[in-house]
């Protein structure tokens, strides 16, 4: 049952669709083993960015760096899920064309760099 | 079903007039446990619990209403069963 | 007047006398069809035979319900009069513990108040007097409460940042979508479904770990004004929560085909209650300077003890405890530390101070929390106190991405793992949804076309709708913290932030003559 209501046939306004966002698309970005972090980010990106604009220009504008690992990152090594499934991004296609559709989750991992002194912190 | 132990509880607030109130509960209830906490008292009891007006009309030698009980209230558990006599909280199972 | 023989008056008993001052106040509609008159009462697939098998146990009756009221508030009054006149608010335990307040206050005060609404809309809604009368009790409750609320945020107000805009804030602010949220979830459901979430689910089940911990803790930490409309309030929930429990064992007895919906019913407002009260996790482990139970305690004698109990006793009519009622207690050790690490990261955005816990703090922790709290939470405290040592106090710059259902950022971990975030996802009509917990995908899937319209905080700040009219998100130069907080009518620097280092505590320090006068402002 799509919803319990008086009215047959009720839809939802879809209050995040991606017309709403300006041209943009909304993407959540996680970090494993970094549970310092309580939650994903939230961002809006343009869908033509190239991944390693995201990866150059994006990232470092969040929260991120202010974690201890994130100046040890070696970029070639990072694991990236998207959907919760194993993926390798073209650095030089845009966001679309790596596959990352408005609302989005994509997460890294970071080998080696476990958070605060290895805690997953 | 879970695997506890079903108790019921009442929890009054500490003051001069839930005092004899408590007092009549354990009187009337051996098998309550009475928790005191700071500004309440929580009592347990297996089951069953039942508070009587006479009981606690014996305590004050007032005149007591039993519905008034519901002034220094401040939460409960269980099947509420209440008349002019006694208000009992009890489990059917 | 003729002398009749002295045969006193017969007393009416408990019985008689609600029977006579309750029942023939309904009527049968003659020119309306019933159904046209109480138009909400079928669509939810419950069936009622007979209303007049409704029980009210306490049977009170207006007459003794405006006595008993009055007599609650002349005490509550007289006890808030005396805590403003002797300067109350100096008595508390400390100056970080009036912050447990302005998210008490600031969040509950208008959650009471879509309780009335929602009281007040069931009482016209539903056929059988008793259920009418209970409701229209509850809905005046309801407004008291807000009343008494008001009354308290208006005396903490006079001395302490974040509280004086909380009317505005509720319908702004990231963190109170999630109560706003709830309620009017519940609001916009039938009526039934209204009765078990609020009346049942809140009220039986889940009230007892706000209103007795919690209360008991504003007694422990000085704070009398809280205590008295707390408890005052609490007494009517007491009689709330029997309603609760009289309203469930009606519809389930009206007829079999209802216990599956009640089941639903069940399932979902115990899974949105429970992350509701997450905040409550918080206040009881970290914002109260003087603890009187941990979290993890609260749960295992009023969930599992009380609540175990209770569905003990509705297994007669087949109904069992609620989905992923383990899930909740696996988490216990969890709750807390997740969520007050989501308002240290956040405290830039918030209208009430957060803190690093200090080594007595800390040391409790440990002790309350031994499975989990040295191994994966002490560390990031402790490099928050380093870094704030250094001058760095750490704040997340980003905004979180926020469930769909309890619109809680994404803090929640697996069930089976505390070091790894729980993602679920789910596709519907094109579009991806992501939630905190099997729990909240569960209830959207249900209904999406009901939360597919979820207004979340963080979301409407990137589609550039939280900030003020004229405010143009893409003209160079523009600050979206500072609009934002122009938004939410958060004062940057007095409001939010740190408690370390506050206007508040800056103030507490020169009231209590632990710091010279000149360092701070005055009030």
């Amino acid at each position: 049952m799509p919803v319990i209501a008086k009215a047959p046939g009720y839809k939802g306004d879809v209050r995040d669709r991606v017309e709403n966002y300006r041209g943009k698309q909304l993407l959540y970005v996680g970090w494993d083993d970094h549970m310092m972090f309580p939650a994903p980010i939230a961002l809006a990106v343009r869908p033509e960015m190239s991944f390693g604009e995201f990866v150059n220009e994006v990232l470092p504008a969040t929260a991120y760096p202010a974690h201890p690992d994130w100046a040890r990152i070696d970029w070639s090594r990072v694991e990236w899920l998207r959907s919760g499934e194993r993926f390798t991004p073209d650095a030089d296609k845009s966001l679309a064309d790596n596959g990352i559709g408005h609302k989005a989750v994509i997460r890294l991992r970071t080998p080696g760099l476990e958070g605060l002194r290895g805690t997953r912190n | 079903m879970s695997n506890v132990q079903s108790t019921v509880f009442v929890a009054l607030q500490t003051n001069d007039e839930t005092r004899p109130i408590v007092e009549a509960i354990e009187r009337d209830n051996p098998r309550a446990t009475v928790t005191r906490m700071p500004a309440m008292v929580k009592i347990d009891a297996p089951n069953r619990l039942v508070v009587r007006r006479e009981t606690v009309e014996d305590i004050t030698g007032m005149e007591w209403d039993l519905q008034a009980f519901q002034i220094n209230l401040i939460s409960l558990s269980g099947n509420v069963e209440e008349n002019d006599e006694e208000l009992v909280l009890h489990w059917n199972r | 007047m003729e002398k009749t023989t002295a045969t006193p008056p017969k007393k009416l008993g408990l019985k008689e006398k609600y029977a006579l001052m309750t029942r023939g106040l309904g009527w049968e509609p003659t020119y309306r069809g019933a159904d046209e008159l109480y138009d909400q009462i079928k669509f939810e697939g419950i069936k009622i035979h007979d209303w007049s098998k409704w029980e009210d146990p306490f049977r009170l009756t207006m007459e003794s319900y405006w006595k008993y009221q009055a007599e609650k508030e002349r005490k509550l009054y007289a006890i808030i009069d005396a805590f403003e006149q002797n300067n109350g608010h100096l008595n508390v335990s400390d100056g970080r513990y009036v912050n447990t307040l302005k998210l008490f206050l600031t969040g509950i005060t208008p959650a009471e108040y879509g309780a009335h609404r929602l009281f007040a809309m069931l009482g016209r809604q539903f056929p059988g007097v008793g259920a009418a009368i209970a409701c229209q009790m509850q809905a005046i409750d309801e407004l008291r409460h807000v009343q008494t609320q008001v009354h308290t945020i208006s005396q903490y107000n006079k001395f302490f940042s974040g509280m004086s805009e909380w009317r505005h804030m509720t319908d702004r602010v990231w963190y109170m979508s999630v109560p706003k949220s709830f309620f009017e979830d519940a609001m916009t459901a039938g009526p039934f479904e209204q009765m078990i979430a609020i009346s049942f689910s809140l009220e039986y089940l889940l009230t007892n770990l706000v209103f007795m911990p919690f209360m008991s803790a504003a007694a422990y930490n000085g704070d009398m004004a809280t205590v008295t409309f707390g408890f005052s309030s609490q007494s009517d929930e007491a009689r709330h929560m029997t309603l609760g429990l009289e309203c469930i064992k009606f519809v389930l007895e009206q007829d079999p085909a209802n216990v599956p919906i009640v089941q639903r019913y069940l399932d979902k407002w115990f899974w949105r209650g429970y992350r509701l009260l997450s905040l409550v996790s918080m206040m009881l482990d970290y914002m109260l300077p003087k603890k009187v139970m941990s979290w993890k305690e609260a749960w295992e004698i009023y969930f599992v003890q009380n609540g175990g109990s209770l569905f003990n006793d509705l297994s007669r009519y087949g109904i069992r405890m609620p989905k992923y009622w383990e899930q909740t207690v696996a988490s216990a050790d969890r709750l807390s530390h997740e969520t007050w690490n989501t308002f240290y990261n956040f405290a830039g955005a918030a209208a009430f101070h957060s803190w690093a816990p200090s080594d007595e703090d800390m040391a409790w922790l440990s002790e309350k929390y031994p499975d989990t709290f040295d191994q994966h939470y002490r560390p990031r405290f402790e490099w928050y106190r380093e870094q704030e040592a250094q001058g760095k106090r750490f704040y997340n710059n980003s905004l979180p991405m926020l469930c769909q259902t309890c619109q809680i950022p994404l803090n929640a971990s697996e069930p089976d793992d505390p070091t790894k975030t729980a993602y679920r996802e789910v596709e519907h009509e094109g579009n991806k949804y992501h939630f905190c917990s099997d729990g909240c995908r569960d209830i959207f899937c249900h209904e999406p076309e009901k939360y597919v319209q979820a207004w979340l905080p963080a979301n409407q700040v990137l589609q550039g709708n939280c900030f003020e009219p004229g405010v143009d998100p893409e003209a160079p130069g523009f600050d979206a913290a500072a609009e934002l907080f122009k938004y939410y009518r958060l004062t940057p620097g007095q409001d939010n932030g740190d408690y370390r280092g506050s206007k508040d505590e800056a103030n507490w320090l020169k009231w209590k003559g632990l710091a010279p006068a000149d360092a701070a402002e005055a009030a």
